[in-house]
């Protein structure tokens, strides 16, 4: 049996040692393979935010959990530095159960870094059960969907609250989803019925799902995955996770090409030498 | 009647919340958004019978030590001191040094990253194992995918533009018509699914014969 | 400079309560307006702030069958930005949403067509379907499974019960429970939600009751793991590498999981069958299962399975609206390529 064909039935770790390999070397290395190019939908995202009036009220959901989080949580991140820099006052929430966590990080971080306040310029209002219904329910009162926020104080103590009763005081709605509940939800129930200009960062494989909505304008912008992260943290002035991840992500793409092509060498040289089916 | 009655509870509150999704008048409106949280309510209490059957199945595991057994006692430890600790905690439970927030930080989310992680190793062994260009369209599927794999990184631009370029174009014409087609379908399935499931023309999913 | 009008009216297709005003703005705007508002023969008072360049507000907080007049007035404060008072408008109660009528229309076709088919079904019509091999597979996975004195793993998916993908496997879960019955297979469930876990659990059961293998049925099959996503997954593929099935059914809604399920199912040499209708899933699965049922043909499945007249007879009419739909599309396409998009316009949901 060649060499080719034997391959055929090679231990799949040696192809797992390989990606971990590609995937590591260039994040502790820090060589960079090639720079980021924002596409024309991170641009539209990132102008969404930047048309809205300075000090406008914007919701951000930040439907994730920690298993999506290398990719959303950049972009999550990135979202809520240019909403500080343009001093928009942030109403954040999940509808992930383990997902306020990571909007407490992302807003604490932000906040830290452009000296906001929480519960002056933003408020994380948490988790809450659900699904639609509460996109639904907020779309009536937003203060009765959420009477106390993440830490339990009611919201018509907050000042960023104030005036808040619902969609029509939004002026952009920038989601950040991993799923269901997410983006389609976001649509369907919100941006239909209410007119809500909306903006949406969502996983790679998920991000095909979304072109439709893009095309009809329901979507001002769409960020599809890390690499789309990236090209944001790019248009931001803020590279970090997303951006150092995209050189271990170009080396593991040719790594998976590589592998297409060479599965079928095997196949080929397993199925000449009459090995195959 | 064991049967008859949930289907009946099924033909009356499906019709209805048909026929109310289309009546914008607010006392029907009220009555649809109130079933809806009464679903919302019914799925609270089942997380009661959940946890009961888990804590049930696993120590019925360790008291006859079945197969792997310590690992069942780890699985049971980990559901009863996380809620013992969230209990205890009270509404403290979301502060940034809450002990929940400690178990949440040290395993909950690295554990849960890790397994999506996995991903990308088992669509590098998937694609070495079972993408086989046997055919005229495979190999179009094959260019097809080479173009996204580039077009998506860096690299591509930095090989040649027109590479990222023939990426958003094979995403936004023929990858977005066809997934629509395939949405179009699986809509009318799911609504003949829904319709035949509220009259009653499927009953197995409640334990029947349809 | 004249005052710029008000169009206000009765906010269409709701359920009362709100009045809609809409304007167009003026070149030279202030920094924001203040909705006024006053009752015929009553003084107006503040309602809401606007902003400046705003061409359209609601008012939710009308009364039902109150005339009201608006007006916006310049902040800060300039009488010559101000706009007309408007003519008088009151909210009231619609009792249908016009907007949902193309809704309401298809859905009354399929209706018509739904109950045409079972009535030519139940006078003895035969139809004839494609074949699906993913469908037959199913029961000669089930019987490869005994042969090897293994058993069959089902997983419905990780949607919660009130998923139309999750009613549809439990569906066809009743179905496989059967089978399994009658072959004395092991069968193991293990399900993501505690509303899944409770209807698989009644399924199964009544399943081997209604095939007559009660003895069979073992009260730990079916099982609640966890509803934490890829908690979930690292559980079920645990099992597959303990228990080693035979065969493996993914049947339901799946999302980032469905990759690992299905190498991991493929590393223990188990025959797998998936159907789903996530269209972001279906190609891990054609990839990585042996039979894939995509989007349609799983909700297919169930009816297929029964050979039930009417049940076969709802496909028939799945089938017709497709084809009228297809139909509308090539038509609406031609007809807005001469710039006629009424039909386009019929079918637009917003």
């Amino acid at each position: 049996m060649s060499f080719l064909a034997g391959l055929r039935y090679m231990d799949r770790r040696w192809i797992f040692l390989g990606v971990g390999l590609l995937v590591l070397l260039p994040l502790l290395f820090s060589f960079h393979i090639a720079p980021v190019q924002p596409s024309n939908r991170a641009r539209g995202f990132y102008d969404a935010i930047e048309k809205v009036p300075e000090g406008s009220v914007v919701l951000l959901p930040g439907d994730y959990d920690p298993g999506t989080a290398a990719e959303n949580y950049p972009m999550h991140l990135a979202a809520a530095r240019q909403l500080m820099r343009r001093n928009m006052k942030i109403i954040a929430l999940a509808l992930y159960p383990a997902g306020p966590p990571l909007t407490d990080q992302v807003l604490r971080i932000a906040g830290a870094e452009y000296h906001k306040t929480e519960g002056v310029d933003y408020v994380n209002l948490g988790y809450k059960v659900g699904n639609e219904l509460v996109m639904s329910q907020m779309g009536q009162s937003i203060p009765k969907t959420f009477p106390v926020d993440n830490r339990g104080i009611p919201v018509n103590k907050i000042p960023v609250m104030k005036g808040i009763q619902n969609f029509q005081q939004i002026r952009l709605i920038v989601n950040v989803s991993a799923g269901y509940p997410g983006t389609k939800e976001w649509v369907q129930q919100v941006v239909s019925r209410y007119h809500v200009p909306m903006v949406a960062g969502v996983t790679a494989v998920s991000a095909p799902e979304y072109y439709p909505y893009l095309q009809a304008g329901q979507l001002h912008g769409l960020l599809g995955g890390m690499a789309g992260a990236a090209e944001y943290e790019i248009l931001v002035g803020a590279p970090g996770l997303a951006t150092r991840g995209m050189d271990a992500q170009s080396l593991a793409h040719l790594f998976i090409a590589f592998m297409i092509i060479l599965g079928n060498l095997a196949f080929l040289a397993g199925s000449k030498k009459g090995n195959g089916r | 009647m064991k049967r008859e009655i949930p289907i009946l509870i099924t033909l009356v509150s499906g019709l209805f919340m048909l026929l109310a999704w289309f009546v914008p008048h607010p006392t029907v409106r009220s009555a649809y958004e109130g079933l809806q949280n009464w679903a919302i309510v019914v799925v609270g209490f089942t997380y009661v019978l959940g946890v009961a059957n888990l804590l049930r199945i696993n120590v019925r595991q360790v008291s006859r030590k079945e197969r792997d057994w310590p690992y069942k006692i780890v699985l049971l430890a980990g559901i009863l001191v996380t809620m013992a600790v969230g209990f205890s905690e009270g509404n403290h439970y979301t502060d940034v040094d809450s002990r929940f927030q400690w178990i949440y930080r040290t395993f909950y989310s690295p554990m849960t990253a890790t397994m999506f992680s996995l991903l990308a190793f088992f669509i590098a062994s998937a694609a070495f194992r079972a993408f086989r260009i046997r055919s005229v369209e495979a190999l179009l599927l094959a260019i097809a995918a080479f173009i996204l794999m580039l077009g998506r990184v860096p690299l591509g631009a930095a090989i040649h533009p027109a590479i990222p370029a023939a990426a958003d174009w094979l995403m936004e014409i023929p990858q977005n018509a066809a997934k629509r087609g395939i949405l179009i379908g699986a809509a009318l399935g799911v609504m003949a699914t829904g319709i035949r499931v509220i009259l009653g023309l499927e009953k197995t999913y409640g334990g029947g014969e349809s | 400079m004249f005052a710029f009008p008000l169009k206000v009216g009765d906010t269409p297709n709701d359920g009362g309560g709100s009045v809609d005003i809409s304007w167009t703005p003026p070149v030279h705007h202030p920094t924001s307006w203040i909705l006024v508002r006053r009752e015929q023969g009553g003084t107006f008072a503040p309602v809401a702030t606007v902003d400046g360049a705003d061409s359209h507000y609601s008012d939710d907080s009308a009364q039902n069958g109150t005339s009201y007049e608006y007006q916006l007035v310049a902040s800060p404060a300039d009488p010559a930005l101000d706009s007309e008072v408007s003519g008088p408008a009151r909210s009231s109660v619609n009792l249908f949403d016009w907007s949902k009528l193309n809704v309401l229309v298809v859905a009354g076709i399929f209706f018509a067509l739904l109950f045409w088919y079972i009535r030519k079904s139940e006078g003895g019509v035969k139809w004839v379907f494609r074949k699906i091999p993913g469908l037959d597979a199913i029961e000669e996975a089930v019987g490869r499974a005994t042969e090897m004195g293994k058993g069959v793993l089902y997983v419905p998916g990780v949607q919660d019960i009130d998923d139309i993908q999750t009613i549809a496997s439990m569906i066809l879960l009743g179905r496989v429970a059967r089978i399994t019955a009658k072959y004395e297979t092991p069968l193991d469930v293990p399900t993501n939600s505690p509303g899944v876990f409770t209807v698989a659990e009644e399924v199964v059961k009544s399943a081997y009751a209604d095939a007559g293998r009660a003895d069979v049925y073992r009260s730990d099959q079916v099982r609640y793991v966890t509803s934490e996503q890829f908690a979930y997954v690292a559980a079920v593929n645990g099992m597959m590498l303990r228990e080693r099935p035979a065969a493996n059914l993914l049947l339901g809604a799946f999302f980032a999981e469905s990759l690992l399920l299905a190498e991991t199912g493929h590393a223990v040499g188990a025959i797998q069958i998936a159907g789903t209708a996530n269209v972001h899933q279906m190609p891990f699965f054609v990839v990585a299962c042996d039979y894939t049922l995509i989007g349609e043909e799983y909700f297919a499945a169930s009816a297929l399975l029964s050979n039930d007249a009417r049940l076969l007879g709802s496909l028939k009419a799945t089938d017709s609206v497709k084809i009228l739909m297809i139909t509308v599309i090539i038509v609406g396409s031609i007809l807005a390529t001469f710039g006629q998009t009424w039909l386009g316009d019929f079918f637009a949901t917003q």
